[in-house]
């Protein structure tokens, strides 16, 4: 049973699965009108009795809650008319509806509507013991129409029925005229033949036609576009949204007036249900066709809407309009254009009884007035092939702004004064609308070239970026025994594939033809049969699955915490332990988990001491094992307890725990055998070790030596310890990999402790790494309040556990590097022990066979993983993107943002493979390469100057950035734990994050206002327009924020006005800001409201605490803050025009 | 006495082109996803050094035979051998190593490099072949 819902949150929710019940009880049927989908009730599917050629009104499928956007009981009246235009070339079947606002609308709400449509059916509405929402009819109903098939059978509710046609395939079809339309008359309402035959047979392209009614405007549903021949030009558009009549509808399709519509209605399940099906005659006043009972899905989508359109009566003013029309007549049309497309036809083939033949639909249906169905076009096979008039028209549209020329060293202010958004890939609107949120997947280049030696042309590195993990709000949810796949490359079944018919789907991968199991059939959204492609599955390019046994292979395992602390003197003195201790007692509840939560606690210093924390023990029992050389576990069934069991003892350790080690004096840490016993410790079950570790460890295994010569720190040519000094950490943390254990390390240290080498047990397992450098619990009150935050946000973020993520990606592209925290053990399989909200991914790909007869490529990220309710879940992005074969397309559709992120993962790896001089050679040098590959091939007109494409016009500025970031800068005195730091942070942090520590923002917040400010949450956001990062924008009468990612600085001019000085930060004059000031004053006034709440704004998007440090003019601390000011020249870096002159100079070369 | 040393380079050419094959073996099974990268890497790594000492091995006895040509031919693959297993980063868990065997195309140039040795290797089992026989027949 497939059920889907809605979770607003991801895993943690546990989606309701609806499951389709089989329920054909007649109760069942009677649903309310009003309800939604979210409904309650899931009468449970059967999918066996769908196969039967003509079951008797299967019960209602429940729907799940998965409300994608739309509410669903509103339809909207007034609304456009939907029209679905049959798209030209529309290669996706799928994805109308995401684009659709809610399409589903109850039907129910549609019958207020003045459409004609609704009034006949209403009229008729009989017996109540008709299951509203049921599409089938009821058998036991009489109703005329119902007898053919059941599925269809759904009565029509609103009145004019929609008729599905099969839609013809020519494109004349659809015009009807209305005059003919009148004349044919509407088959009669024994549809059952003709409904069938109409049925889409694949390749055609099914129009549903739907609204026979007068009224209905004709929305066309579900065609369905088979890879049919070329698709037949589109009709004009133009005709269609205007008249009032029908015109553009082409003429009905066959006989088979009645259409069927196998989609359920859609959202309302409610809908038609109630309402007996009138006699087609009646609604439509003659026109038959419309079988389709309002309920039905297409109704949802295009009846619906259309009645309210459709003030006249029977004439349904739009049509359907094809998106494509929609793109090009540019009338508007309120419709959501996406929808149109990928419908189905009416009929699900599989219930025809002939597997219909490609529409045989005569022609011009004469309707009477009822609507014309539309008629898809066949589209090509998917949407890969979209039409290249299309394609090409997007790109134009594109073009002129993002290749628009710009000369660097004339034009200074080159930042935009808002956050820069991602470029959109030049898809078809209605691809492009279920495409993947780019914060969670984004591409270098959103539009791919055809060939390698293209790509190397451009000189940009091609790669995907990926969050995907990211807490999301709203996220499907989808449960079902059969998870839809191909079954030659695996692919999760996504929006763009494309359905051949409603029973074969064509990978968009590896274009292999699959079949459409049987219960995918039924879409528990709509509640509908046969229409595959308006499952949810099929609707959004994120998703989330609730695995089956498949999945495993072994029971989901329970969350497991293992915390292993330093409590050597040095451990001692910052004080950490009592912040640890605090924050796990206020959280402890919120640690995600179920009832079998396990916690353990180990901590350390020269020798390893176990708690033994069973129940029934009246206090917590500490053991020791001093012998470090070969450790083991003193009792190892008691060392791990369940949470909520031994809770209070837990409790009790957690207090007595900072004062257990107040007086020692022991300065060794055996860090390596610690790690050695917590592994030991998880390995029959996996599970999270989180390491706090506050000095370099020297004793035991993995023991390391201090490398770093502080007096080399800025003289050094080059940046020596890079790579790490051992290879014991790494080894450990591929065993932990292997036995799913992840391993997070909290660094908290005033010495160098060889991040490099200790980095490696996270990076390898999938953990995280925080470095909280001189954290001191009295001197360092910042970091304190960083530390806590973010451990109150490690403690309670959501986690997956035991998971796996493989990234696939349309043949000919493959995947030659991967960078992140995880191990990779097989071509395109990342272990990760634990996933995390807050980790990114990135990933360098080749083109390794051309790609030349496809117009689109995907990419698809399937994370595995186990909730900490123990659930197997799969979250599934897909990300689709447009081929193009020119230099000045690629240019157009460069992400210089992810080209950024890229380049500094590039640049990481290739200052610990080789060296720190070479990776900046190397930045240096992509951004000459790619702005002299514009200049060579891309410009027509040679003219002076320093030429880059708008959208890369930033590209030498972030470049600039990177070199002068902490991780590669030099010159500068960078101590070489905080420089390897800030390469770990580059390489895991999801892309928005780390730009932000790559090109800090800044903004003037002395005279924030009201203006344009946003209001989230009844709290007023001022927005500052972005300044560049020059000390030029200083003003000493002002103050302002730096917001570098993970801190945050607040520099007061000297003058600054009075007025920000007492409101904001209270104090009476510019020489009384505190030295050390971290936290703003809570004052009642306007200013510091509003300097508050944008402060707070800009940290609650990102996952991590930026301390806050407010700066005087004078202060030591300014020179973090001048390192940030890219723009200008320091005593070992060029200033940003200098760089550009640079640049010039290279490249004129 | 040249025909003992042919002998023992024959043997010894024998093994390497074993060693090859047994490379690119493992390595593909790699590729195609048969085994995990950490299980491969081990396996491999556990024969670079043999494999070094293999090929100096028959560079030697050619530079005391005095077969300067065929000594010639063998010093750049024993230095290759030589300098790749120095090269190896500290944190590196040997030659093959599982967390970058899948990074920067390092699987595609293994593979490669052990199609080449395997090539090589054949080439210098004629050899030693030829000049064995010829140095038995002088005999």
């Amino acid at each position: 049973m497939s059920t889907a819902g809605f979770n607003p949150q991801n895993g943690t929710g546990t989606g309701q699965a609806y499951a389709n019940g089989p329920t054909q009880n007649p109760v069942a049927l009677q649903q309310l009108p009003g309800v939604n989908y979210g409904m309650t009730h899931q009468p449970t599917y059967n999918p066996m009795q769908a196969k039967a050629p003509a079951p008797p009104g299967p019960g209602l499928y429940p729907t799940g809650p998965y409300q994608p956007v739309p509410p669903v009981s509103s339809y909207q009246p007034g609304p456009p008319p939907t029209s679905y235009p049959p798209p030209l070339g529309q290669p996706l079947l799928a994805r109308p509806q995401m684009t659709g606002p809610p399409s589903h609308t109850p039907p129910q709400s549609a019958s207020p509507s003045p459409g004609p449509r609704l009034p006949p059916a209403q009229a008729t509405p009989p017996p109540p013991a008709v299951s509203s929402s049921s599409y089938y009819q009821n058998p036991q109903l009489p109703q005329p129409l119902a007898p053919t098939w059941q599925y269809n059978t759904a009565p029509p509710p609103m009145g004019p029925p929609t008729s599905m046609n099969t839609p013809p395939r020519g494109l004349p079809a659809n015009h009807v005229s209305p005059a003919t339309s009148s004349t044919a008359p509407p088959p009669p309402p024994p549809m059952s033949s003709a409904a069938y035959s109409s049925a889409p047979p694949a390749h055609m392209s099914h129009t549903a036609a739907q609204p026979p009614g007068p009224g209905i405007p004709p929305t066309s549903l579900h065609g369905y576009t088979q890879p049919g021949p070329a698709p037949p030009p589109m009709n004009p558009m133009a005709p269609h949204t205007y008249q009032p009549n029908r015109g553009p509808y082409g003429p009905l399709p066959t006989g088979p007036p009645p259409t069927m519509k196998p989609a359920p209605p859609p959202t309302g399940p409610p809908v038609a249900n109630a309402t007996p099906p009138p006699p087609p005659d009646a609604q439509c006043g003659g026109a038959v066709d419309s079988t389709l009972s309002p309920t039905e899905s297409d109704n949802q989508e295009g009846d619906i809407e259309c009645p309210g359109t459709v003030a006249g009566n029977g004439p349904q003013a739009p049509n359907s309009y094809n998106h494509v029309d929609n793109k090009m007549a540019g009338p508007p049309q309120p419709g959501p254009p996406g929808r149109h497309l990928g419908h189905y036809p009416s009929l699900p083939p599989g219930y025809q009884n002939t597997p219909t033949p490609h529409s045989t639909a005569p022609p011009t249906l004469p309707y009477s007035q009822a609507p014309q169905p539309y008629q898809q076009p066949p589209v090509g096979p998917g949407p890969a092939q979209l039409s290249p008039s299309l394609a090409a028209m997007s790109l134009q549209s594109s073009t002129p702004e993002a290749l628009r020329v710009v000369n660097l060293l004339q034009e200074r202010n080159l930042l935009p004064p808002t956050p820069i958004p991602a470029p959109t890939p030049c898809l078809q609107q209605d691809l492009q609308k279920v495409n993947c949120n780019p914060e969670v997947f984004r591409c270098t280049l959103t539009s791919i070239p055809q060939t390698q030696s293209l790509l190397n042309k451009a000189k940009m590195p091609l790669g995907l970026l990926l969050h995907p993990f990211k807490d999301l709000s709203q996220l499907p949810v989808v449960t079902s025994s059969t998870i839809v796949r191909c079954r030659s490359c695996r692919t999760y079944i996504n929006p763009f594939v494309s359905f051949l018919d409603q029973r074969r789907w064509k990978c968009n991968l590896c274009y292999r033809v699959n079949d459409v199991p049987e219960e995918f059939m039924y879409n528990p959204v709509s509640k509908s049969y046969g229409e595959p492609h308006k499952r949810p599955e099929v609707q959004n390019a994120t998703i989330e699955f609730i695995a089956p046994s498949e999945y495993m292979l072994r029971p989901p395992q329970p969350a497991v915490y293992l915390f292993v602390l330093d409590v050597s003197h040095n451990a001692v003195e910052t004080g950490y332990l009592n912040v640890f201790c605090q924050s796990l007692l206020d959280n402890i509840n919120a640690l995600p988990g179920d009832s079998r939560t396990k916690v353990g606690f180990i901590t350390f210093d020269s020798t390893i001491h176990f708690y033994n924390l069973q129940e029934g023990l009246s206090q917590p029992q500490m053991l020791i094992v001093s012998d470090i050389e070969d450790i083991f576990l003193p009792t190892p069934d008691s060392l791990l307890v369940n949470l909520n069991e031994c809770k209070e003892l837990v409790q009790d350790l957690l207090k007595s725990l900072p004062t257990l080690f107040e007086k020692t004096m022991e300065t060794q840490s055996a860090l390596g055998s610690a790690l050695q016993a917590a592994f030991k410790l998880l390995s029959p079950t996996g599970g999270r070790m989180s390491v706090f570790q506050t000095q370099l460890p020297n004793l035991g295994v993995g023991a390391l030596q201090s490398r770093e010569d502080p007096n080399q720190r800025a003289s050094a040519k080059d940046i020596q310890h890079l790579p790490p000094a051992t290879d014991f950490y790494k080894k450990l943390a591929l065993d932990c990999s292997g036995q799913q254990v992840a391993v997070d390390l909290f660094l908290l240290s005033s010495q160098y402790c060889d991040l490099a080498s200790l980095g490696c047990i996270s990076r390898y397992s999938a953990g995280s790494v925080y470095y909280y450098p001189s954290y001191h619990h009295q001197h360092n009150p910042a970091q304190v309040e960083c530390f806590q935050k973010d451990l109150k946000r490690y403690l309670t973020r959501k986690i997956g556990f035991e998971a796996v993520m493989r990234i696939r990606c349309t043949k000919g592209l493959s995947i030659h590097t991967f960078h992140g925290n995880f191990f990779v053990r097989s071509t395109d399989l990342l272990s990760l022990p634990n996933v995390n909200p807050d980790a990114g991914f990135a990933v360098q790909m080749s083109i390794e066979e051309n790609l030349d007869d496809m117009q689109v490529v995907s990419f698809q990220a399937a994370l595995l993983y186990t909730s900490s309710k123990g659930e197997r879940r799969i979250r599934v992005h897909t990300l689709c993107l447009p081929v193009v074969n020119s230099l000045s397309d690629i240019f157009a559709g460069a992400d210089v943002q992810a080209i950024t992120g890229l380049l500094a993962c590039m640049a990481v790896d290739r200052s610990v493979t080789a060296s720190l001089s070479d990776a900046r050679d190397a930045m240096t040098n992509a951004s000459i390469d790619s702005l002299s590959s514009f200049r060579q091939s891309v410009l027509t007109i040679q003219q002076p100057g320093l030429l880059a494409p708008a959208c890369l016009r930033l590209f030498p500025l972030y470049i600039l950035a990177l070199l002068k970031q902490k991780a590669f800068r030099t010159g500068t005195s960078t101590r070489l734990d905080d420089r390897v730091f800030a390469m770990c942070q580059l390489k895991y942090q999801p892309l928005a994050y780390s730009m932000l520590m790559i090109h800090p923002a800044l903004y003037r917040i002395d005279d924030l206002t009201d203006e344009g400010a946003l209001n989230i949450n009844e709290r007023t956001i001022p927005q500052p327009r972005l300044l560049q990062l020059s000390v030029e924008k200083l003003s000493r009468e002002a103050a302002f924020l730096m917001d570098a990612g993970t801190v945050m600085y607040l520099w007061v001019g000297r003058n600054c006005n009075p007025t920000f000085l007492t409101q904001v930060l209270g104090v009476p004059s510019y020489a009384a800001v505190p030295e050390n000031l971290y936290l703003l004053p809570e004052l009642d006034t306007a200013e510091s409201q509003r300097t508050r709440a944008f402060i707070g704004w800009l940290r609650d998007q990102r996952p991590f605490f930026p301390s806050l440090q407010v700066i005087r003019d004078e202060s030591q601390r300014k020179a973090g803050f001048l390192q940030n000011m890219i723009e200008d020249r320091t005593e070992s870096a060029l200033s940003y025009y200098e760089f550009l002159l640079h640049l010039q100079q290279q490249i004129s070369k | 006495m040249e025909a003992a040393v042919f002998i023992l380079s024959l043997v010894d050419c024998c093994a390497l082109i074993f060693l090859s094959v047994y490379f690119i073996i493992t390595l593909s099974d790699l590729e195609c996803d048969y085994i995990n990268a950490r299980a491969c890497c081990s396996k491999l790594n556990k024969w670079v050094i043999p494999e070094m000492v293999g090929q100096c091995l028959s560079t030697m006895l050619m530079l005391v035979s005095m077969h300067w040509f065929i000594f010639l031919l063998n010093l750049p693959v024993a230095a290759w051998d030589i300098y790749r297993y120095l090269k190896v980063p500290m944190g590196n868990m040997g030659v093959f190593d599982p967390t970058e065997i899948h990074n920067r195309g390092q699987l595609k140039s293994h593979m490669k490099e052990a199609m080449i040795k395997l090539g090589y290797h054949l080439l210098c089992f004629f050899i030693y072949l030829y000049s064995m026989i010829l140095a038995l027949i002088n005999d």
